[in-house]
């Protein structure tokens, strides 16, 4: 699946627009109250993912890169524009079960054990108990957690806990995974662990994976493309190709390019923020720094 | 033989079972040891005293009250505890249905929560106790639905107000998740918002055992048939027989106590997998 031979080719360059698994076209999302626009989440934004693709958003806090995720798994509705699924409205993917959720909180039930956890979803798309099982053993086995089917979520390490979430979120095979933060709660090694199970996953199975990050070098070792997000109002400022080798290892973190790219990065992080005086004082006057 | 071990963390081990029993003997000695020091000094301390022991009989004394009394007598106490058990564990049942009921459709529409969550919580407020002569005379003071339904309003406030909060108070993120897999508002119901809920009912019927007991005693007192606690603490308290009147407190408290232990034991056998069984609570 992977290309090593011409080193720089990623899975997803292949891709074309018939291909594309999320199309978003001049979304607006504003929160008003009293009928008052009090916040501009997210101002014309353009994005279109294909087909297989690993894309990470990534932006400093409020930039709406969550906000972003939860549009395309019709979490909550654009103010204006339009977000296309497969090719049909975001909402019709969601009752089509196209989406395998992942949030911060690995969110699993404590009164089901973790088999029964990853059951959760198949139980409700009316699988059968046969298939319900062997899926769940199936998925629990590709996050490498199958000694602990009858462990309850309590008695799981966050990592591991975390892993069984993803399970879940893979058991009905949906054709898109919308993974919001899901080690921002984790430390630093076992993160870069995690970060390696989801390439492998991701390489194994071939999904599509929108990711919201707010660590640049994981953005970096993970994506094939990092769309880049500033604040007030929230938009995208650059998209960076990130064309790594893959497999993407241990050495991958040591490499001169990974170096480079996440200096790119981060200089599109910083050159994302507002330039102009007015937008400075914005930004100061909403983060308090003015009284 | 190597074995596939996830490198990520590992399960907190259960304690073995020989070791949880010695853990739970001694966290519970130091208060059979107070317990029984103060019955000593409270048997020790009234003979000495000597002319307390009519006001409080030494324990032992009750004891002999309580043998005396058990199934004859002019207050046959374990027939009357039997009696005011039943009126308090009816009244359980009658207030924890209605009470879960109107949780339900509270929990279920948005209007039923503006309107019927406040009242509750105003109402859990009211001392229900002083309604105990208003409901002898709606339902007969010798009848024990009288008791009952004493009981059950007291109960009714604890088990809504907690039911209620157990099933509206579900992490927004589990509803997402339930969202994503387009899941029906019943289906939130089963998996989600009961599961979630039955802690905070476990949580309202312990505190809701103690309460009932409290209600049929203190209904009893406004009048009721003879053979019932309440009626045994009022009469022998009046006929200056302190012992039995002791003896009639000590069954009333036994009796809350085995309610409580019955409630723990369901609890435990139902929701095994929450904190506060698990013993990992705060």
């Amino acid at each position: 699946m992977t290309d090593s031979a011409t080193g720089g080719s990623t899975t997803a360059a292949t891709s074309d627009a018939a291909s594309h698994v999320v199309e978003i076209r001049g979304v607006d999302k504003t929160f008003a109250r009293d009928g008052r626009v009090v916040t501009t989440a997210l101002q014309g934004i353009d994005l279109t993912i294909g087909k297989g693709e690993f894309v990470s958003l990534i932006g400093p806090s409020g930039c709406g890169k969550s906000t972003l995720l939860r549009l395309i798994g019709d979490l909550t509705e654009p103010t204006s524009g339009t977000v296309t699924v497969n090719g049909k409205p975001a909402t019709r993917a969601r009752l089509d079960r196209d989406y395998g959720m992942v949030f911060q909180a690995p969110v699993l039930f404590d009164w089901r054990t973790v088999e029964e956890n990853v059951k959760l979803p198949l139980e409700i798309l009316g699988w059968d108990a046969g298939r319900r099982q062997a899926r769940a053993r199936e998925m629990l086995e590709l996050v490498e957690l199958q000694d602990f089917l009858r462990h309850h979520p309590y008695q799981l390490s966050g990592g591991m806990q975390q892993r069984v979430s993803i399970a879940r979120a893979l058991a009905f095979e949906p054709s898109i995974l919308l993974m919001d933060e899901p080690f921002g709660a984790l430390d630093e090694m076992t993160r870069e662990r995690m970060n390696q199970e989801v390439l492998r996953i991701w390489e194994r199975t071939g999904i599509t994976v929108v990711f919201v990050t707010h660590s640049i070098p994981e953005a970096v070792f993970l994506s094939s493309r990092v769309v880049v997000m500033s604040a007030r109002p929230g938009r995208i400022t650059d998209v960076i190709d990130i064309d790594l080798p893959r497999p993407r290892g241990f050495e991958t973190r040591e490499q001169r390019r990974y170096f480079e790219l996440v200096t790119a990065v981060r200089e599109a992080l910083r050159h994302g923020e507002p330039r102009d005086a007015v937008g400075s004082l914005d930004r100061a006057a909403a983060e308090g720094a003015i009284g | 033989m190597s074995v596939a071990v996830p490198a990520i963390g590992r399960p907190r081990g259960a304690p073995r079972a020989g070791k949880r029993w010695r853990a739970r003997v001694a966290y519970y000695l130091p208060a059979a040891v107070v317990f029984v020091l103060g019955l000593v000094v409270w048997e020790v301390g009234v003979g000495v005293l000597g002319d307390a022991a009519f006001v409080l009989p030494r324990p032992s004394a009750i004891l002999a009250a309580l043998g005396e009394n058990w199934g004859a007598g002019r207050w046959p106490l374990a027939k009357a505890a039997m009696a005011t058990l039943s009126e308090a564990i009816g009244g359980l049942v009658i207030g924890t249905v209605a009470g879960t009921i109107a949780a339900f459709a509270t929990a279920r529409w948005a209007t039923a929560r503006e309107v019927l969550l406040p009242v509750g919580i105003g109402a859990s407020a009211v001392p229900i106790i002083a309604f105990a002569p208003l409901m002898n005379n709606w339902f007969g003071v010798l009848n024990p639905l009288s008791k009952m339904m004493i009981v059950a309003v007291l109960v009714f406030f604890p088990v809504y107000v907690n039911v209620v909060r157990g099933l509206v108070q579900v992490d927004a993120s589990a509803l997402e998740l339930m969202r994503s897999y387009a899941a029906s508002e019943w289906t939130i119901l089963r998996r989600v918002r009961i599961p979630n809920a039955l802690p905070y009912f476990f949580t309202a019927l312990k505190v809701s055992a103690t309460l009932s007991l409290i209600g049929a005693i203190v209904g009893e007192y406004f009048g009721g048939a003879n053979d019932v606690l309440g009626r045994a603490i009022v009469q022998s308290a009046s006929a200056l027989r302190f012992d039995v009147t002791w003896a009639a407190i000590i069954l009333g408290a036994a009796s809350g106590i085995a309610a409580y232990i019955a409630i723990v034991s369901v609890e435990r056998l139902v929701i095994p997998w929450h904190a506060s069984v698990r013993g990992e609570g705060p």
